[in-house]
């Protein structure tokens, strides 16, 4: 039986960057109990002869022609954006003050 | 009009007997009619529909060659992007946002000339197995209010089975498409996968997720795939190849000797007697149009649905790490001094639902440093063995079939409190999404404990997509002459306005 206290599901959430009340990371907590159990069968049959699969198709590096092609304007890629100055996303403070 | 199949009218729009603005009209006023009751739209597209249905008619008129679906309406999942019409995956951090680009397959339907009526409701992000998931409420099926359209795509589905429109586009991570065919009484594929461009879908689980067409006939299901699919030099694993003659195989319906192989692990415990009595049935149907009944076993399957829930969320964590409240979509806390940690944070905690919260942290868990190999790491082996499975099956039989979906629609609310017993209404079409093949949902009938669509699902190997179609009009024609008329003339007539 794997389970995660309510402080590993609050330093997966900081991982995730999703801020959550005292009340979610309990209920998450309890939740993965039963999910891990559940999830963790598949250890009962992947043995170390088995080769993994991350993907369905066997590609490897597809590339395009290095052509120009129509792409969007740079009114239309801020057009979504929460905040914008001059052309640009205008973003919250990213570095420390020092 | 509205309850003919996109085929159909097709042919009434050819013929001059209506035109595709009148026939966009009908759907839009059937919608205004009855879409307070069932919410499968998040968005309508009154203007720009008809605008779109308007210019088909003058291209028609000058006597342009028209494709074959053109001014025939479609619903579109709200998972795709279509130039200035808001797409929200069904989650309130897009909520408002109009993207600047069409996807490929909105690209490839405006060219075909099918009009989009509008944006279907969904799982938040497709997360899901009835819509409940959805930000914006519920998609109720119109065969029973009180029950759920599938999901992710039950949005898709329930307009379908409400006359709201003909076709609609869906798409497929782990039975986002098949399963709300299934309970609705409609025809969902899920084609190969790379047979359809993810350009412009918004991704869940890049190595699982694959659009494809809804329908209520096979035929129609065929049409739509084939306007769809084809190689996009946008979309990595878009596949070089031409695309399955599925248009052919679901005119012929020619299923004399072709072996049919019964997966022995998706029936039996565990799946609803009404549902065994059909695809019971369903197989009779199919030995006696000239097919080989034969049963074939996959033992690794029932490892599927614990591999999918370790895939699917590692996934999800990293594909949904974009939003990030900086370029797009909602943005919550940016007041002065406030960091740009702090802003995703807030704006994670207020713009995702629970279920995408608790998938991305088990996402986040599988793949942390010391469970990679014991979670992530598994699950892929459990791939490999899945991909094995089907392999040594199609080596007996030309296609796999099984129950869709172990039971009927149930009642709104009744699962959503416990996530496993969610997760196992995928349990039959999960595989198909693991091995990237194709899947196929068609209706089977009633159940009749329940008097709730049964739906039946047809596998084939990769790049043969056109065998699902075989199979599907045999059976769809078999059962359409044992019923004397379409399943979707049982359904109750729903009050409207």
């Amino acid at each position: 039986m794997t389970s995660l206290s309510r402080d590993d599901v609050a330093n997966l959430a900081r991982l995730a960057r999703i801020e959550m009340s005292d009340e979610e990371l309990v209920n998450l907590s309890n939740e993965f109990t039963v999910i891990l159990d559940a999830v963790a069968r598949v250890q009962e049959v992947a043995g170390a002869d088995v080769q993994p699969t991350s993907h369905p198709l066997p590609l490897r590096n597809v590339f395009r022609p290095d052509v120009v092609v129509d792409s969007l304007t740079p009114e239309e890629a801020l057009s979504g954006a929460p905040a914008q100055e001059e052309s640009r996303f205008r973003v919250p403070q990213i570095l420390g003050e020092e | 009009m509205i309850r003919n199949s996109a085929a159909e009218m097709a042919a009434k729009l050819n013929a001059g007997d209506i035109t595709s603005v009148e026939l966009t009209q009908l759907h839009l006023d059937r919608i205004a009619a009855v879409d307070t009751d069932v919410h499968a739209f998040l968005y309508v597209n009154n203007e720009g529909a008809l605008a779109q249905a308007a210019e088909v008619d003058a291209k028609r008129a000058a006597g342009e060659k028209m494709s074959p679906l053109a001014g025939v309406p479609l619903a579109l999942k709200d998972v795709m992007t279509q130039k200035g019409v808001p797409t929200t995956c069904g989650s309130k951090i897009l909520e408002g946002w109009r993207p600047p680009y069409d996807s490929t397959v909105v690209k490839n339907l405006k060219n075909n000339g099918i009009v989009i009526l509008g944006k279907t409701n969904m799982d938040e992000f497709a997360m899901g197995s009835s819509t409940e998931n959805s930000a914006y409420g519920p998609t109720h099926n119109p065969w029973d209010l009180s029950r759920i359209p599938g999901g992710s795509g039950g949005g898709s589905s329930a307009a379908l089975a409400a006359f709201e429109a003909p076709l609609a586009i869906g798409t497929d991570t782990g039975g986002s498409i098949r399963q709300p065919a299934a309970v609705t009484g409609t025809v969902g594929v899920k084609p190969t996968y790379g047979g359809v461009s993810r350009f412009g879908l918004v991704a869940f689980s890049s190595s699982l997720d694959q659009a494809g067409p809804c329908a209520r006939t096979v035929l129609d299901a065929a049409l739509l795939h084939e306007a769809i699919a084809g190689h996009d030099p946008k979309d990595s694993t878009s596949i070089n190849a031409p695309v399955p003659q599925v248009v052919a195989a679901a005119k012929s319906g020619d299923v004399k000797g072709m072996k049919i192989g019964v997966v022995k692990e998706l029936n039996g415990d565990g799946y609803q007697s009404g549902v065994r009595t059909r695809f019971e049935e369903s197989l009779e149907l199919l030995a006696a149009a000239g097919a080989e009944i034969v049963e074939v076993s996959a033992p690794n399957f029932e490892y599927a649905l614990a591999a999918y829930y370790l895939i699917a969320p590692s996934e999800c964590s990293s594909n949904l790490a974009r939003f990030d409240a900086m370029r797009y979509g909602l943005r919550v806390g940016d007041v002065d001094g406030a960091s740009a940690e702090s802003v995703m944070n807030l704006t994670r905690e207020v713009g995702f639902g629970r279920e995408v919260k608790r998938r991305i942290i088990l996402g986040t868990y599988a793949l942390s440093s010391g469970y990679y190999d014991a979670y992530y790491g598994s699950a892929q082996k459990v791939r490999t063995l899945i991909t094995q499975d089907f392999n040594n099956a199609f080596e007996k039989c030309d296609v796999m079939v099984s129950p869709t979906c172990p039971t009927t629609a149930f009642k709104i609310g009744e699962k959503s409190n416990d996530p496993i017993a969610m997760y196992l209404n995928d349990i039959a079409t999960i595989p198909v999404n693991m091995a990237g093949i194709g899947g196929m949902s068609l209706p089977a009938g009633l159940a009749p404990e329940d008097s709730l669509p049964v739906g039946f699902q047809i596998m084939a190997p990769a790049m043969k997509d056109e065998r699902m179609y075989l199979v599907g009009a045999a059976l769809e024609a078999a059962l359409l002459s044992k019923w004397g008329a379409p399943l979707l003339s049982q359904i109750p007539a729903l009050a409207g306005k």
